[in-house]
């Protein structure tokens, strides 16, 4: 998958998770939690939603790289380059 | 049979549990002995009218597009929509001591103002008890369990102020005796007094069937009529269970809300490997008697248009097993019609609650049980008519419930709502393997047995 995918998919995870959020104004350098109401609960959400969609494991440890769009489509490009 | 995660009890805990699970595509399976859902919260059709069992009041009250605050979370985390409980808010309530009323709503403004002028030398005091509440983390389940009744006695110093800030958190929601965990207290004060109180028009009816629906469409398996005998074990874990029928099932783990002495019984004396057990749970003992009459008028017609009225006849508030076999002193009295819903309900009526002395009401024989049911029916409706308008002439019919009925359709010890006077924030028990949700856990009520159920998913069944 390309960062331009994987951003989409983020979105429609966040989107899942957060349905009330408008996310049109997203930016993708500054942190989630800054701009919308997300709590742990919701970022072990986006950890389960992409196991399920595609089986990845994200270990506990490498949770602080989901704090922006940015850097978690960096560090997911990687993981899912060929899914 | 083989599940992934095991889930004893149908209530509102066990389904949302089984909600996370199902979604994140778990093998799960919730187990129920009684013939329907609902547990404490369930439902029933009693000479052509439909009952709640437990439902005064959805606590945690939240308009719909809120974002934040638990009725939020438990939504997101269901992935359920407001709508789904489409929850109208309440008229007002209060509290009602000897010479002294405190009215509240939805508004925390109302409480606030309410106590600065009833107790005007309390203005400051109460001022700094309500930042220290505001900032607790109540949500934090390391924490050790602290008295409220010792906190608030270092921030106020009138007595009666202290017993009616009591009074509504202790009966919807504490399990010890005239004291609460300083937690439960902040979980109780944040959803009653600052969120506040709503209902679905039809009652708990659309909260239970929208989450046994969700679970169901998500492919999460649900056996009525399936009581869990006992508890399997191996060495320190639990492996599976077997059920009144003699089927076994075995689970990588199982998350039980029937009650902390409740699953222990289910379980070996003590965990052979173990040197001592960490967590000991204790039965508990606080309990209710509830009447449910039902009317040929509404109560706004009769002139009573408060929604629960949290009352106390007496000088010191008493929140404990009384000695006769219910505690007439005190109450809640709540009008399922006096919610703002578009449409009225179709029928008038009036629940009362007290508290309730349960080896009496659990001694009794089958002919002396139903003569004594009667008599206090007649007993606590007298001290609610001190409250509110006579409304005896108007009943069409009336329906209660004992510590007797609760133990009966629960299986909860003692007949006891809000379980053990000791929890275990974490979920753990003395087995590996075997978690709480529910009552025991520690959050109580509709919101809390939902946000129970979805953090025990949470942290022990989808985190590893
Ligand atoms: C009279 C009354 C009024 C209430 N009013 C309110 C209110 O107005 N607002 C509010 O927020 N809360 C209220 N509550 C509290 C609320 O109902 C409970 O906190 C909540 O329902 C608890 O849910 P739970 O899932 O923890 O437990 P339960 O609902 O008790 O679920 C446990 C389930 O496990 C099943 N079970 C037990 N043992 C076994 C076994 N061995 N095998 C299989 N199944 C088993 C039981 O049958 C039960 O269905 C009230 C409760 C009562 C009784």
């Amino acid at each position: 998958m390309a960062p331009a995918e994987i951003r989409q998919v983020i979105l429609d995870i966040l989107k899942k998770i957060a349905p009330d959020e408008d996310l049109s104004s997203l930016d993708d350098s500054v942190p989630f939690r800054e701009q919308m109401e997300l709590d742990s609960m919701d970022f072990l959400d986006i950890v389960m939603e992409l196991r399920k969609a595609y089986r990845v494991q994200i270990p506990e440890e490498d949770y602080h790289h989901l704090g922006t769009m940015d850097s978690t489509v960096t560090y997911l490009t990687p993981i899912l380059k060929d899914v | 049979m083989h599940y992934e995660t095991l889930i004893i009890g149908a209530g509102l805990s066990g389904l949302a549990a089984g909600i996370r699970l199902a979604y994140f595509d778990q093998q799960v399976c919730v187990l129920e002995r009684h013939t329907t859902i609902g547990g404490l919260n369930s439902f029933y059709r009693l000479r052509g009218r439909n009952h709640d069992v437990g439902l005064h009041a959805v606590t945690n009250y939240a308009k719909p597009g809120t974002k934040t605050g638990p009725l939020s979370k438990l939504l997101r985390q269901l992935r359920i929509r407001w709508d789904d409980f489409s929850l109208c808010e309440q008229n007002g309530s209060s509290i009602k001591f000897p010479g002294c009323t405190l009215q509240f709503s939805n508004d925390f403004e109302l409480l606030h103002e309410q106590i600065n002028s009833a107790f005007p030398s309390e203005k400051d005091h109460f001022a700094r008890l309500h930042q220290f509440l505001i900032n607790f983390d109540e949500l934090d389940l390391q924490q050790n369990a602290q008295s409220a009744r010792e906190t608030l006695n270092q921030y106020l110093g009138d007595a009666m102020l202290i017993d009616m800030l009591f009074c509504p958190l202790m009966f919807y929601g504490s399990a010890k005796p005239d004291d609460m965990d300083l937690n439960q207290f902040v979980v109780m004060y944040k959803s009653i007094f600052m969120e506040g109180f709503g209902r679905p028009f039809k009652g708990v009816r659309p909260i239970m069937k929208t989450l046994v629906r969700q679970y169901k469409k998500l492919g999460g398996e649900l056996r009525l009529r399936a009581g869990v005998k006992r508890i399997l074990t191996d060495g320190n874990r639990a492996v599976g269970v077997e059920l009144d029928d003699g089927t076994q099932l075995t689970a990588d783990r199982i998350l039980s809300s029937a009650g902390a002495v409740e699953t222990a019984q289910l379980c070996p004396p003590c965990p052979s490997t173990k040197e001592e057990a960490s967590f000991e749970p204790i039965a508990g003992d606080v309990t209710f008697n509830e009447i449910i009459d039902t009317l040929d008028t509404t109560p706004a017609e009769l002139g009573h248009n408060e929604t629960i009225i949290f009352f106390n006849n007496s000088e010191k508030f008493s929140y404990r097993k009384p000695d006769e076999p219910c505690d007439l002193q005190s109450g809640i009295i709540c009008s399922p019609n006096n919610f703002q819903y578009d449409t009225p309900l179709e029928e008038g009526c009036i629940r009362v609650t007290a508290l309730a002395n349960h080896d009496y009401w659990l001694s009794l024989s089958e002919e002396e049980y139903i003569e004594a049911k009667a008599d206090w029916v007649q007993k606590i409706r007298e001290t609610a008519i001190q409250h509110l308008p006579d409304y005896r002439s108007h009943i069409i019919d009336t329906d209660s419930f004992t510590p007797k009925t609760i133990k009966r359709y629960t299986g909860h010890i003692n007949g006891c709502v809000y379980g053990a006077p000791n929890k275990s924030l974490d979920g753990s028990t003395n087995w590996d393997n075997l978690l709480l949700c529910g009552t025991d856990q520690g959050f109580l009520g509709i919101v809390g047995a939902m946000l129970s159920g979805i953090t025990m998913a949470n942290n022990h069944c989808l985190m590893n």
